[in-house]
């Protein structure tokens, strides 16, 4: 049996399967199942039944996310599913490995998405970076329209999707759903308050779905090889399997796709190779730029949502960001800073006009100016940046490497307020 | 009514409110900044920060922001909770991170919202020590000044700029902490709305540029409860006045009438009340001299006048008391009406519908509640232009309905407009030209008066075949006239707009013939807006009589049964054809003209006095609606100006001048009951025009004497020129301006209010004058149309809201917007004439001269003429005419400024 139905067509080396090797490969087995008769309610179902939780970072189970959508003949007719593919999480690259991979992948899984919530039109809304990935998915789109996957009456079944790969103009709070929705509908990519959420009042007002590539990228092995075999692969609580990646000074830096439930030792050394020679692990993010530092003491926790979150982290993306002992742990976590400050939307106070500050700061300490009043402001921010306080999570993911940086790396704050300088420049 | 705890206080609150609303109309204090009364939430900028809990085991509680959560039933919430205030104290902090040290030089000093909310969340020490962000400014036009630094980011400007008045010229721009409110490029902001900017930003972005000019602090401007007097649909406001000028007009709540809002036309069509030219003493004047009178000479003129067989023309623009007064001095039946006899007839009408129990005449937040709206031949945006942002939020009824069935809170701004997208109630607009409301418009007809005439009477008969029908319309048109009539069917309260400013009686006539089919299909009375172009267009007619038209009372001149004339505050020349009215002036013996300003009537005066302006006077006025209000004096007048009631000396105080009209004029029995009770007030005590802070009171003339002069006496006012006196906070229908402890904003008037956007305390928002006691079921027929001729264009009138009206175009602002009279022609009519965008032409047989307008939705074989400041002469302009080109034609401002949709050459 598959155990690595996310990349299991994924050869980087030669181009995309197209969609001949990509049926050849147990590829659109879902659709002809729908074609055979699996109705919307049933795909909700296996897909409730397959324990699935959104892979984009929140982890929030996606049967449950889809069921809020209005059924019935009482419900708005027009509703739609957005792809998620504004990958811009720092340190994140795995929606990029899938897109550019196997794009009939996701193309499946969009239909399924679109089949179980009643969604006539897709939006893929692509980082605008991601070049490779829009020509791919394009004539990807191209050859299932050609099959009859997409467009009017899908094999008969009555049900029909056309797809829209929408390039992003490049923002990192696009990929907050509801700001995503802003942005394709033309306006401020600025988040929109929740309640009503998108699943009532979406895109263009009406019941929409934003789910991230990844999660999308599931939805085919789990209507192909049935519920029972997802729940096979996973060695730890959560289910399915997910792709992990590694960056910093590692040996062999990468992604590749695991069942959850590993150690993350094993992802960091067996994997990525280790450390590079000379260098030790000092810390690493575990799932991108917004989620909070773990030790190496943390080694052996496995990678699953709720063993990470019982250490004070989260698993998020699962793309790992490792530090090691030669860097300056204070700039990096100012480089985060200047990301998040930089990307801010600007429409709430204490994220537009927090974070400014806080980058400010550590640039005095990169720059030698670094004192303790500034220190206790970065305290401060911790707390005013925190979930509840701003409109959406893009500052207290900020908040979460510049917390926990703040206490495992007190002495390295210390040492720059004393010596006047980044001690590992000098 | 839901029971929630704030800080252990029990409080009856209504849950379809937020909490930050409902703590607010409760009188306490949380601070807030992108939230407002009429824009409902939106959660930017996080400072009504409060603790909820869960019930009342719980301890720990959760920070949620007021304005975003609703005021459900046994909802417990702290605001006085340290990690609240905490929050709040951070929010501030960082909001100020970048304002500038400028209080001291800064025009919204001592009126901040943002001080005092500063001051309220407690933030005195700066602890950042970085950069500030800096940013460039724009020029935005004449209105307003743009300081950006100021800015603290709270979105109000857009969201009632773009949201609630349908600008799209100003814009947030760029992201995180650079984010930037302004044009694309500096320009004029093209909204007529833009003056409210001043009072939406809570800091000093957006002020008002005139004020600039001469600016006073709040605290040491003289205010008083005023009444616009722009146009006929009276919206209140605060008139400020320091040394004499009047510096600045700010908008007064009035729940019934203009809400939060005024147009750019009231907000800054004041300042001809500062001009030089006014006119200053009484003068007898012949032969290219003028001679000062005594007031002896004043009485004996005014004697001599009292004659039987003088006559008196009425004002449109003028008082109540003016017109009464003048009546009085004249006789009933030698008073004349002071508009043109097209107008005369048209009013005559109106007043006669707003005594028909089948309609309504509906107020501004009644019009907000139509959810199916017909326009018939009126430019409400240049017109009456606050309706017209009212109707922008009637078409949102259709967004609020949506809203409910999706159980989103109405106040939950964005969400109701994402979910609605551009949904909105079905608006119809049948006009001559293209409307500044037809972005927000479901239907759009443009054609020539009498082919709308023939259409509206022909939807009035889609609704009740009990209606006649006129000649039938077009074909095309048969599908929009059921579309039409099955929305205003359909809908829980249709409205129909129409009035006497379109020219032509009988889209009026069916009007009333809608409303009426649709009145008989239900039983509540149909909201039918009929406008009117002037501040008392509707007093005045409701003193004259229907035969007293101006045409009658000319001729009366011109035929030598009236020997004098008095005309109050009328430029006739405006009125009647030039001849006509010239001819009538020269016949008189004797011609008494009062105004505030010479005009071509008063060269022909023997006598001109002059008369107070609108600030300068106690009066009341009657708005479309036939509500009347009661506007005070702000401040002496520094010449020999009176009110021009009081030249006539038919009384001695406006109170006893107000109880006469009352008894005596038809249809004013309840004038009086604007007079403020003085029984309610402590004995002797007044209402006091001058802040408690008001400084310099000594020192003021000292420039001119250091001898301190006594303070000017107000026998007649319960307000008196001083700081002292009772506060107005005890009645809020006699607020000279807002302010409230801690709040020294505008925001502070919702302590003024029984609830947020409730009405004000003990508030007078007017009296309704006319009794509707008609019953009748007959419907009105067509007029046989007029043999029209072979040649010439179909006329109709545009109008714009800077320069349609006599006196704000008199104001230097406003003069920066005007242009110079156009005829709006179609692309097919210019190219067959040979005409280019921006061609001189004369009209027909007149003397008038304006440029062409090359307009894209103007319907060929028609013409439309905006008039100018009345440079050319409406009432001279026949049904159909010939233009030829004039190169001799003098151009003053072009018409570059001309705000329209449908330009064909945009680069002109």
């Amino acid at each position: 049996m598959v155990n690595n139905p996310l990349t299991k067509n994924i050869d980087m080396t030669r181009p995309p399967m197209d969609i001949a090797a990509y049926e050849a490969n147990d590829g659109y087995q879902s659709i002809k199942a729908i074609a055979k008769g699996l109705s919307s309610d049933d795909v909700l179902q296996q897909v409730k039944d397959s324990g699935l939780k959104g892979r984009g970072g929140a982890g929030f189970p996606t049967g449950l996310k889809w069921s809020f959508v209005p059924r019935g003949d009482d419900s708005p007719k027009q509703k739609y599913l957005v792809v998620n593919a504004d990958e811009m999480e720092p340190g994140t690259f795995k929606d990029r490995l899938l897109m550019e991979g196997d794009p009939h992948l996701m193309i499946e899984g969009m239909i399924i998405a679109a089949y179980a919530i009643h969604a006539s039109k897709a939006y893929i809304f692509l980082r605008g970076e991601y070049i490779v990935s829009q020509q791919v998915l394009t004539r990807a789109i191209a050859e299932a329209e050609e099959r009859g996957y997409l467009g009017k009456n899908i094999l008969n079944t009555g049900f029909d999707l056309d797809i829209v790969v929408h390039t992003s103009a490049g923002r990192y709070i696009c990929g907050e759903e509801t700001a995503l929705l802003n942005a394709l509908e033309g306006k401020r990519a600025n988040p929109r308050a929740k309640p009503p959420f998108p699943q009532v009042s979406g895109l263009w007002g009406k019941p929409t779905i934003v789910n991230n590539v990844e999660t999308i990228c599931n939805l085919p092995g789990i209507i192909t090889y049935g519920v029972d075999w997802y729940h096979g692969l996973t060695k730890g609580n959560d289910h399915g399997t997910k792709l992990f990646g590694v960056s910093g000074k590692v040996k062999t830096p990468g992604c590749w796709e695991l069942p959850l439930g590993l150690p993350i030792r094993e992802l960091l050394e067996d994997y990525a190779g280790g450390m590079q020679d000379g260098l030790e692990l000092r810390a690493f993010l575990p799932g991108g730029g917004s989620t909070d530092f773990m030790l190496p003491q943390h080694l052996d926790v496995t990678l699953d949502y709720d063993e990470i979150a019982k250490v004070g982290s989260r698993l998020a993306t699962g793309t790992m960001i490792v530090l090691d002992n030669k860097t300056c742990p204070v700039g990096m976590v100012g480089n985060l800073m200047r990301f998040f400050a930089h990307e801010s939307c600007g429409f709430c106070t204490p994220c537009r006009d927090g974070l400014p500050w806080v980058d400010e700061i550590f640039n005095e300490f990169e720059n030698g100016r670094g004192n303790e009043k500034d220190l206790q402001i970065l305290h401060d921010h911790v707390t005013y940046l925190g979930p509840g306080r701003t409109f959406c999570a893009l500052a207290p993911g900020a908040t979460a490497p510049l917390g926990s940086g703040l206490k495992y790396f007190k002495e390295d704050f210390d040492r720059h307020i004393k010596e006047k300088c980044c001690p590992y420049k000098h | 009514m839901a029971k929630i705890v704030i800080d252990g206080v029990t409080y009856d609150v209504n849950p379809d409110n937020n909490l930050l609303q409902e703590c607010l109309s409760q009188g306490l204090d949380l601070p807030y900044f992108c939230w407002h009364p009429c824009m409902g939430s939106v959660g930017a900028c996080r400072q009504c920060a409060v603790k909820q809990y869960r019930d009342a085991d719980d301890k720990e509680g959760m920070l949620v922001m007021a304005c975003m959560t609703p005021a459900s039933e046994g909802s417990i919430i702290s605001i006085e909770d340290e990690q609240a205030k905490s929050l709040r104290a951070s929010v501030i902090e960082s909001l100020m991170i970048s304002h500038p040290h400028d209080c001291p030089v800064c025009e919204e000093g001592g009126e901040c919202h943002l001080q005092d909310m500063t001051l309220m969340s407690g933030h005195n020490y700066r602890r950042y020590d970085k950069k500030k962000v800096t940013h460039n400014n724009q020029y935005l036009g004449p209105f307003i000044n743009h300081e950006m630094n100021r800015c603290i980011t709270c979105y109000r400007c857009v969201r009632y700029y773009d949201d609630y008045a349908g600008g799209t010229d100003l814009s947030a721009q760029a992201s995180h902490h650079h984010v930037y409110f302004g044009r694309h490029e500096e320009g004029v902001l093209e909204s007529e709305f833009s003056g409210n900017l001043v009072e939406v930003c809570p800091t000093g972005v957006f002020t008002d540029k005139a004020f600039s000019e001469h600016y006073t602090r709040k605290w040491d401007l003289q205010t008083a409860p005023s009444i616009c007097t722009g146009c006929s649909v009276g919206c209140n406001i605060t008139p400020g006045e320091r040394y004499g000028t009047l510096r600045r007009v700010v908008n007064r709540y009035n729940s019934e009438v203009n809400g939060y809002f005024l147009c750019d036309r009231g907000r800054f069509g004041f300042e001809y009340v500062n001009n030089t030219d006014r006119l200053r003493d009484a003068v007898k004047q012949g032969g290219g001299s003028s001679e000062k009178l005594s007031t002896e000479q004043v009485a004996t003129v005014i004697d001599e006048f009292k004659s039987a067989s003088t006559i008196g023309f009425g004002s449109p623009r003028a008082s109540n008391e003016s017109n009464f007064a003048l009546r009085c001095l004249v006789g009933e039946e030698n008073f004349y009406a002071g508009y043109s006899d097209s107008e005369h007839e048209a009013t005559q009408l109106i007043v006669q519908l707003a005594k028909d129990k089948a309609f309504n005449s509906p107020s501004i937040r009644e019009i907000e509640k139509a959810d199916a709206i017909l326009i018939l031949g009126e430019d409400v945006t240049n017109v009456a232009p606050r309706i017209a942002l009212a109707l922008r939020q009637s078409v949102r009824n259709k967004a609020r309905e949506l809203a409910s069935a999706s159980r989103i809170p109405q106040w939950q701004d964005a969400a109701v407009r994402e979910l609605a997208q551009h949904e909105r109630s079905p608006l119809s607009i049948l006009s001559t030209y293209v409307s500044r409301l037809d972005d927000v418009a479901s239907d759009k007809v443009i054609d020539t008066l009498p082919n709308l005439a023939s259409m509206a009477f022909a939807l009035a008969n889609a609704i009740s075949d009990k209606s006649p029908n006129s000649t039938s319309p077009a074909d095309e048109y048969k599908g929009v006239i059921a579309k039409i009539a099955e929305q205003l069917q359909k809908a829980k309260r249709p409205l129909i707009i129409a009035g006497s400013t379109s020219g032509n009686l009988d889209l009026i006539k069916a009007a009333a013939n809608i409303a009426r089919g649709l009145n008989q299909q239900r039983s509540e009375p149909i909201d039918l807006c009929l406008l009117v172009p002037e501040v008392n267009s509707i007093g005045m007619g409701l003193l004259v009589n229907a035969d007293n038209s101006l045409q009658a009372g000319l001729a009366r001149l011109d035929g030598g049964s009236a020997t004098r004339a008095i005309v109050l505050e009328n430029d006739l020349f405006r009125r009647a054809p030039k001849t006509v009215v010239d001819n009538a002036l020269t016949k008189a013996e004797k011609v008494l003209v009062l105004d505030q300003f010479s005009t071509a009537t008063s060269d022909k005066a023997d006598y001109l006095f002059p008369a107070t302006a609108f600030s300068e006077h106690e009066a009341t006025y009657i708005n479309y609606e036939g509500r009347a209000q009661l506007s005070f004096q702000v401040h002496q007048c520094a010449t020999g100006a009176m009110p021009s009631w009081r030249w006539f000396g038919e009384a001695t105080d406006i109170e006893s001048l107000i109880n006469r009209c009352t008894n005596e004029a038809q249809g004013f029995d309840k004038l009086a009951r604007l007079l403020p009770d003085k029984g309610s007030f402590i004995a002797g005590m007044k209402i006091p025009r001058q802040s408690h802070r008001y400084s310099g009171r000594t020192a003021m003339r000292a420039n001119l004497s250091v001898h301190e002069p006594k303070q000017p006496q107000d026998d007649e006012s319960v307000m008196s020129f001083s700081m002292e006196g009772i506060s107005s906070q005890k009645d809020a229908s006699l607020m000279a301006s807002a302010w409230a402890p801690r709040w020294n904003s505008n925001q502070s008037i919702s302590k003024f209010q029984d609830e947020v956007n409730g009405e004000l305390k003990q508030a007078h928002p007017g009296s309704l004058l006319i009794e509707r006691d008609i019953e009748t079921s007959s419907y009105f027929e067509p007029s046989s149309n007029a043999e029209s001729s072979e040649n010439g264009l179909h006329v109709s009138l545009a109008y714009q809201i800077f320069g349609s009206d006599e006196l704000s175009a008199r104001s230097s602002s406003i003069q920066q917007r005007m242009t110079d009279p156009y005829i709006g022609l179609s692309p097919d009519d210019a190219e067959a004439k040979g005409f280019k965008h921006g061609d001189s032409v004369s009209l027909g047989a007149t003397d008038s001269t304006a440029i062409v307008c090359i307009r894209t939705s103007i319907k060929p074989g028609s013409v439309v003429i905006y008039c100018g400041n009345s440079e050319i002469n409406a009432a001279e302009l026949p049904s159909q005419i010939e233009i030829s080109l004039n190169e001799q034609a003098e151009v003053l401002r072009g018409i570059k400024g001309l705000i329209v949709s449908d330009l064909l050459e945009e680069e002109y």
